[in-house]
């Protein structure tokens, strides 16, 4: 089967980056042709998105070759698909990686090899999104290192080179533990296939159906942690979320937002896709044994990265640990799997799916108004700041969204997701739901915070910026309003009227499930 | 000798042959560049010989042993030949420059790399103890002239550290040699395993006695030096970087994979038989963890390329000998040639790798006339094309996907995991981790150091094209890996039969 969207969706950016690179000479025309391609990017997703059969359900558009790697060491193929569970990511991913390029309007320096890794970037996490093989998958994990260790490098701030450097370690770390855990699955008994999801149509019978109720090389329970560690440290989870403020905050702005709007979403996927979908049936140990666990973990990220938030004093530091809250909850609703299979919730299951694209579009919102601030304040010490808001109204509008989209506003998109993580996650976990939901409450602490000394009280602060270069700030332009909007309309939509992305996840998590 | 034997024997008689017309080429010929040019072409001859006796082989050892049994012209051996022949001709374009600027013993140095080569064309295809240890000498003695090449200290120092030591490890060897015989009376490695299940063996010791576990070790000691594995890695940091950039690029790779293929083949045709497997096994799992350990933890403080290659060669050495304990004789599952085949995919990836980052340093050096690694501060300004190639290369080293460093880790791994070395596997990926600090900070000296001097680095044409084709190679492996996997396969068909 060669279906042929997906394989064009993916490597369409990764291609033209290449082309670009080697063809254009022109500033300006490197920089159109790479917002250009991205804009393309994103109708292919969104035709991925909107074709996607809902009625059907299962894998579409399917891409198979099976002789990638035909030998018995290691049978993997080239098998793209999307289901319930990746088509809104897919989609995610062009919204995210439109608004990074139009994002990186401003970027001066090395531009065309900037642009190169953008797109390189995008494709890569495409690529995570839509590879049903397992090596395949691991193969664009593991390949998104080299294009972010490159942009956090050259066109950070701050230690850019160190934070790339721990973010790539920490990464390889994780990965590190997957590829193990990757060929444990694949060399136990009976599997030999790296396909991560059964196709009758094509004749693919996956990992899940194959692993059910037999024995596998190694103790379920440590492959399963294995997938665990690599995921939790990508999320990130309280106690390996380290790297991710210092990446964050030394990160171009388009880079944060790529960052925070989808690279944290490879986790919270392969947490669904993997550590959900493949352990339900495991013999011996089941992810219902660790959902206990997971609960607890996603409770002290939730509320440990809350109360970090609160004291920080970088605007973009404070939304970078604000993420390893939010990631929290996507935690706390794959908890809602619960310590038996009769006690699972679907409806959490839903939120955190449904809480992974709202946090894409919401943060990485957020984290675009902050570079445009910054852009124009050279500082994001918020202490030095104040009454942005009468200078840049348009800039104090939309980064109030992002800020009420974190706090869990009604009518955005992070209520419906919140609500929904609480309502599917109290009946299994009431104590861990409970307490969680008192990240709500830091949430909105910490946002209304930061906006009000920022955006509102009196001008510059003593040590900030001058009152001379106050009043020659200026608004966002039509360009940067472009990307800004390309993050708010979905949070809008999703906000007002969630089932055209829940009823998508829904058909994924049902088919993670069984 | 029978025409048989001729037959078997041609690629290393036309190598031979090579060596000495370029030794007498070198007197007509004044323009060194020609002469290199056509010592490569002359490897064609080789080259086609090994191809007609690979055509020719007909699925049978004893239709393709010839010198009474001593050696073997199998597709194991063919599939090294044409490995050996890739790199020596990849080395000898790459050195053109080099060469020229030698000023005297042009000639002499091609014709050494030749003659080395020539023995570990003997070595892989060698079915005897004595054979093996006849082609092994002649490997090593060219191979230390050619360390001392340059003939200033650290040259010299070099040379003289490679061939006493190389010596030491040989008497080791001959010494593991020795007790085989006493034990077993034969030197054929056939006739090896016959005689070796005819002993009265006491089960719970490896090998059924102590003489031949002893005899094994040795032997294992002797050819580890080659392999560049712990504990008899010294030498190799010390003569990486006194020895000339070209011999450390040969070294690294045609040495090490000759080194690979005939202790897969001592053990995997002596030793063969399904409790050995298990014995050896054990040996060489530690003797891999400690090689990935030792060389990445050194690696991790050094400041010059050269030496950070060669404890980083140390490390990869580890990563291929995983392949060789993952033996089938614990496997639950039918795959039974995936270790041996995982070592011979990472040889391959592993040589088209070295000689990217080697090839690209000699380009550099050539111009900067240094080797630490703040020499390539600013390359990526200086020169993009050769910064590019150089990252290309370090990001295989490092394995990261989609270059032929991850995926021939992911098959030697695979192997481990699937022979009940989980915890191997864990300590390689472990690894692979730490090498990403000393790795990335080549990356990080290309891209992100300001450059002491702004002019740009314009490579020779032979040098540059030496390293785009072994970058070509890194990334067409990477993408379609079964194209090496495949051969590999079949070469190991009748050796694991």
């Amino acid at each position: 089967m060669f279906n042929g969207l997906l394989t064009v969706t993916v490597f369409l950016p990764a291609v033209a980056a290449v082309v670009i690179a080697l063809t254009l000479k022109n500033k300006q025309a490197v920089r159109w042709s790479a917002i250009g391609v991205a804009t393309v990017t994103l109708l292919l997703s969104i035709i991925v998105f909107v074709s996607y059969d809902r009625t059907v359900g299962g894998v579409q558009f399917v891409d198979q070759i099976t002789g990638w790697i035909p030998v018995d060491a290691l049978r993997a193929q080239y098998l793209l698909g999307v289901d319930g569970l990746s088509a809104p990511l897919v989609l995610l991913t062009g919204f995210l990686g439109m608004a990074a390029a139009f994002g990186s309007w401003r970027v001066e320096h090395r531009i065309k090899e900037y642009f190169f890794w953008l797109l390189m970037l995008e494709s890569a996490v495409m690529g995570v999104f839509v590879s049903l093989d397992l090596l395949l998958f691991f193969v664009f994990f593991e390949f998104e290192l080299i294009p972010m260790y490159m942009l956090i490098s050259i066109w950070g701030s701050g230690r850019p080179k160190y934070s790339a450097m721990k973010f790539v370690l920490f990464t390889l770390f994780g990965g590190a533990f997957m590829l193990v855990g990757i060929l444990a699955l694949f060399l136990s008994q009976g599997v030999g296939t790296f396909a991560m999801v059964s196709i009758p149509e094509a004749g693919i019978v996956g990992i899940p159906d194959l692993i059910a109720g037999v024995d596998l090389i190694a103790p379920a329970a440590l492959i399963f942690s294995f997938f665990l560690v690599a995921f939790a440290v990508k999320l990130p989870l309280w106690p390996l979320h380290n790297w991710l403020p210092d990446a964050h905050t030394d990160a171009p702005t388009a880079v944060s937002v790529m960052l925070a709007g989808v690279l944290l979403k490879m986790a919270g996927y392969g947490l669904l896709r993997i550590n959900l979908g493949f352990f339900q049936e495991t013999k011996g140990f089941t992810i219902h044994d660790a959902a206990g666990f997971l609960s607890v973990l996603a409770v002290i990220s939730v509320i440990y990265g809350a109360i970090v938030t609160i004291q920080q004093t970088d605007m973009k530091r404070l939304i970078a640990y604000s993420s390893v809250s939010h990631m929290g909850f996507v935690m706390l609703g794959v908890a809602a799997v619960g310590s038996s299979a009769d006690k699972l919730s679907q409806a959490g299951l839903n939120g955190a799916a449904l809480q992974m694209f709202t946090h894409g579009t919401i943060t990485g919102l957020a984290f675009l108004m902050v570079g445009l601030t910054y852009e124009r304040t050279h500082s994001r010490h918020i202490p030095h700041l104040g009454g942005l808001a009468r200078k840049m109204p348009l800039i104090a509008i939309f980064f109030i969204i992002a800020g009420f989209g974190s706090l869990g506003l009604p009518s955005l998109s992070g209520f419906v997701a919140e609500i929904t993580i609480f309502l599917g996650t109290f009946p299994v976990w009431p104590w861990a739901t409970g307490i969680a939901a008192f990240g709500v409450v830091l949430a909105a602490g910490y946002t209304l915070w930061m906006v009000q000394r920022t955006f509102f009280g009196p001008g510059p602060q003593a040590g900030g910026m001058s009152e001379e270069s106050y009043e020659k700030l200026t608004d966002a332009n039509w360009v940067d309003m472009i990307a800004v909007m390309a993050l708010t309309i979905p949070i809008f939509v999703v906000g007002i009227w969630p089932s055209v992305i829940t009823d998508t996840f829904k058909l994924g998590i049902e088919a993670a499930i069984r | 000798m029978t025409v048989q034997d001729l037959w078997l024997l041609s690629p290393e008689i036309a190598m031979t042959g090579v060596a000495i017309a370029i030794v007498f080429a070198d007197f007509f010929i004044s323009n060194k560049r020609t002469l290199a040019y056509l010592a490569v072409g002359l490897l064609a001859l080789p080259l086609l010989f090994s191809l007609n006796i690979w055509f020719g082989v007909v699925g049978d050892t004893t239709a393709t042993s010839g010198l009474f049994g001593s050696i073997v012209a199998d597709r194991f051996a063919l599939f090294f030949h044409f490995l050996l022949l890739g790199i020596t001709a990849t080395v000898i374009i790459g050195s053109v420059q080099y060469i020229e600027r030698l000023k005297e013993f042009e000639g002499e140095f091609i014709a050494l790399v030749l003659l080395s080569v020539t023995g570990m064309l003997l070595l892989v295809s060698a079915r005897e103890l004595i054979s093996i240890y006849v082609a092994l000498e002649l490997t090593a003695l060219p191979a230390a002239a050619l360390a001392a090449f340059r003939r200033d200290n650290l040259s010299v120092e070099a040379g003289l550290k490679f061939i006493i030591l190389s010596a030491v490890a040989s008497a080791v060897l001959l010494y593991g040699i020795v007790f085989i015989y006493g034990y077993t009376g034969t030197t054929n490695l056939a006739a090896i395993l016959v005689r070796l299940n005819d002993l009265p063996v006491d089960s719970s010791v490896p090998f059924g006695s102590y003489g031949v576990l002893f005899a094994v070790v040795m032997i294992v000691a002797g050819f580890a030096f080659k392999m560049a594995v712990v504990p008899w890695q010294m030498w190799v940091p010390d003569v990486y970087q006194g020895s000339p950039t070209p011999v450390a690029a040969f070294l690294s790779t045609a040495s090490k994979a000759s080194a690979f293929a005939v202790v897969i083949r001592i053990m995997y045709t002596s030793f063969g038989s399904v409790d050995l497997q298990q014995d050896w096994s054990a040996l060489f799992a530690v003797l891999a963890a400690a090689s990935m350990v030792f060389g990445n933890l050194l690696a991790l403080s050094q400041t010059n390329l050269k030496r950070l290659l060669g404890y980083s060669t140390i490390a990869h050495a580890g990563y291929m000998l995983v392949g060789v304990a993952a033996v089938a004789a614990n496997t639950s599952s039918g795959s039974a040639i995936a270790g041996p085949q995982g070592t011979m995919y990472y040889l391959a990836g592993y040589a088209f790798t070295n000689l990217a980052v080697f090839f690209a340093i000699i380009a550099i050096s050539n111009r900067t006339g240094s080797n630490e690694i703040s020499s390539l501060n600013g390359l990526g300004k200086r020169s993009p094309l050769l910064g590019v190639l150089l990252t290309v290369g370090v990001i295989s080293l490092l394995g990261i996907p989609p270059t032929v460093g991850f995926m021939s880790k992911a098959v030697v791994f695979s192997a481990a995991v699937n022979s009940g070395l989980l915890w191997l596997a864990v300590i390689g990926v472990v690894n692979s981790v730490v090498s990403a600090f000393y790795y990335l900070r080549i990356v990080r000296a290309i891209y992100f150091e300001e450059p002491k001097d702004d002019s740009r680095i314009t490579a020779d044409v032979p040098v540059l094209f030496a390293t785009s084709v072994a970058v070509v190679g890194v990334a067409l492996f990477g993408a379609v890996p079964w194209l090496i996997l495949r051969l590999a396969e079949k070469s190991l068909e009748l050796l694991l039969a």
